[in-house]
């Protein structure tokens, strides 16, 4: 504890960056599994990661890069859909931008740093300019699923009544995917490919499977997240490791115990 | 003023499903839409709701503002999605008043905990009970035990009188009967 507390102190601020992206990115999560897009997840994430790189060795910050280039294949995402075979664009997009990220590491001097820093989740070296990307996407991102969330879940259960109503498709469509790809961007700069995966992915998988209802999955997966993203954050801290395996390791570790649970207790109440 | 007055209508996908149809609707009428299968009476009610089929002639005259709700075939895959019967009624607006007992009973409960027969009656409510000014319901009957069944006459006709006009593609001439005021035949284009 007696180390803890300096380095708390020295790194509050990629703490509270990571802490903000914690709460969003298992909201996101949630709608991307309900989409059945969660491979979107790794492919904007991975694209952003490839457009900072790309960013660096341009000169040009690498934020912007990163923000850019996933918004830019968020934007074309129907178009792109329309050209390729069903369900191939993410994990295409997902190959592509890790070949053109680890080919950039490889050959780039200037982008080695960066390039090792995005793959590890070196979370330690967001600076202001992250946190406040961080606390934009958190205040944007709750503003809009609060607004939209409703229309979001209506589109993909009942799209025939959706489409009947002539409610807004701005939001099921463009609004949902710049705010996941701008959003996954950021986080992937700070908390690592797998990292941001991790919390995108886990949290919803295990409120999927035990949450009652879709308010108490809203609550429980940004809860649980932040646990998680607190406990691996000291443990990182503490035993100086890169900071994006500890949590996919935490994350892992508690969801693992608690998904076999589940899925006996559903086999338990199947039988009965 | 009528809710809907169609004339002449061929819709289809490709080409046209069904031969030109003319009918008009006012409001707390329900009008059955009957015919073979492949008759083309699902791609009229897509059509209705201007949910992509394609009109080859006639044409739709809409109320304004008219509000549709329209239920498909499809369950909402609620599959793994922890979704409660209250929350689906939810997001649709529609009111859980008059839900039959058993299923007002476990609303609270996750969609896909329920039998297959009680997840459609709350699906199919969800659309029938949204504030709406009109409503499509493409073979309301599937998948109900009997007792939704017995049921469904009563229910469609309560929202009738509450003016809403509703089309409704059935087989089962039985409910047809028991609820609608005029039947249209359908039959398949075979041009």
């Amino acid at each position: 504890m007696t180390d803890l507390l300096p380095q708390l102190a020295l790194f509050w601020r990629p703490g509270l960056t990571g802490a903000l992206l914690a709460l969003l990115l298992p909201l996101l999560g949630l709608y991307l599994r309900l989409r059945q897009e969660y491979w979107a997840a790794l492919a904007y994430g991975q694209v952003g990661a490839a457009g900072a790189l790309g960013a660096l060795a341009l000169g040009v910050p690498q934020i912007a890069g990163g923000l850019a280039l996933s918004l830019a294949v968020a934007g074309m995402k129907h178009r792109l859909e329309k050209c390729l075979p069903a369900a191939g664009l993410f994990p295409l997009l997902f190959i592509l931008g890790w070949s053109v990220s680890l080919l950039l590491t490889a050959n780039l001097p200037g982008v080695e740093r960066l390039g090792a820093a995005l793959f590890e989740g070196q979370l330690y070296f967001a600076g202001a300019e992250m946190l406040c990307g961080a606390a934009l996407a958190l205040a944007l991102g709750g503003f809009f699923l609060w607004r939209a969330g409703r229309l979001l879940l209506l589109a993909c259960l009942c799209p025939a009544h959706f489409h009947a109503r002539r409610l807004p498709a701005w939001p099921v469509r463009a609004g949902f995917d710049l705010l996941a790809a701008a959003s996954l961007a950021l986080a992937v700069m700070s908390l690592g490919v797998m990292g941001a995966f991790a919390l995108v992915f886990i949290p919803p998988w295990l409120v999927f499977a035990l949450a009652p209802g879709w308010r108490a999955a809203l609550a429980a997966a940004p809860v649980l997240a932040l646990l998680a993203y607190t406990l691996a954050f000291a443990l990182a801290l503490v035993h100086d490791q890169p900071f994006g395996p500890v949590l996919a390791l935490v994350l892992g570790a508690l969801a693992l115990p608690v998904a076999v649970a589940a899925r006996f207790a559903g086999h338990a109440e199947r039988g009965k | 003023m009528n809710l809907l007055q169609v004339e002449q209508l061929a819709a289809g996908w490709r080409r046209p499903a069904h031969r030109p149809v003319s009918f008009a609707l006012a409001r707390g009428e329900i009008l059955a839409l009957a015919g073979p299968n492949g008759a083309g009476k699902s791609t009229l009610l897509a059509a209705l709701a201007g949910s992509g089929a394609r009109i080859f002639s006639g044409d739709i005259r809409r109320a304004p503002n008219l509000r549709i709700g329209f239920q498909t075939q499809h369950l909402p895959p609620v599959a793994g999605i922890p979704l409660s019967g209250a929350e689906l009624l939810s997001l649709t607006g529609a009111s859980p008043q008059g839900l039959p007992e058993p299923l007002a009973a476990c609303l609270r409960r996750r969609l896909d905990k329920l039998s297959g027969g009680q997840r459609q009656y709350l699906a199919l409510w969800s659309i029938l009970q949204a504030p709406t000014d009109l409503l499509l319901l493409d073979e309301p009957g599937n998948h109900l035990d009997k007792a939704g069944l017995a049921s469904l006459p009563s229910v469609l006709r309560a929202r009738a009188a509450r003016g809403t006009g509703i089309v409704l593609v059935s087989h089962d001439a039985e409910l047809a009967r028991a609820c609608c005021d005029c039947l249209l035949r359908m039959e398949p284009c075979n041009d």
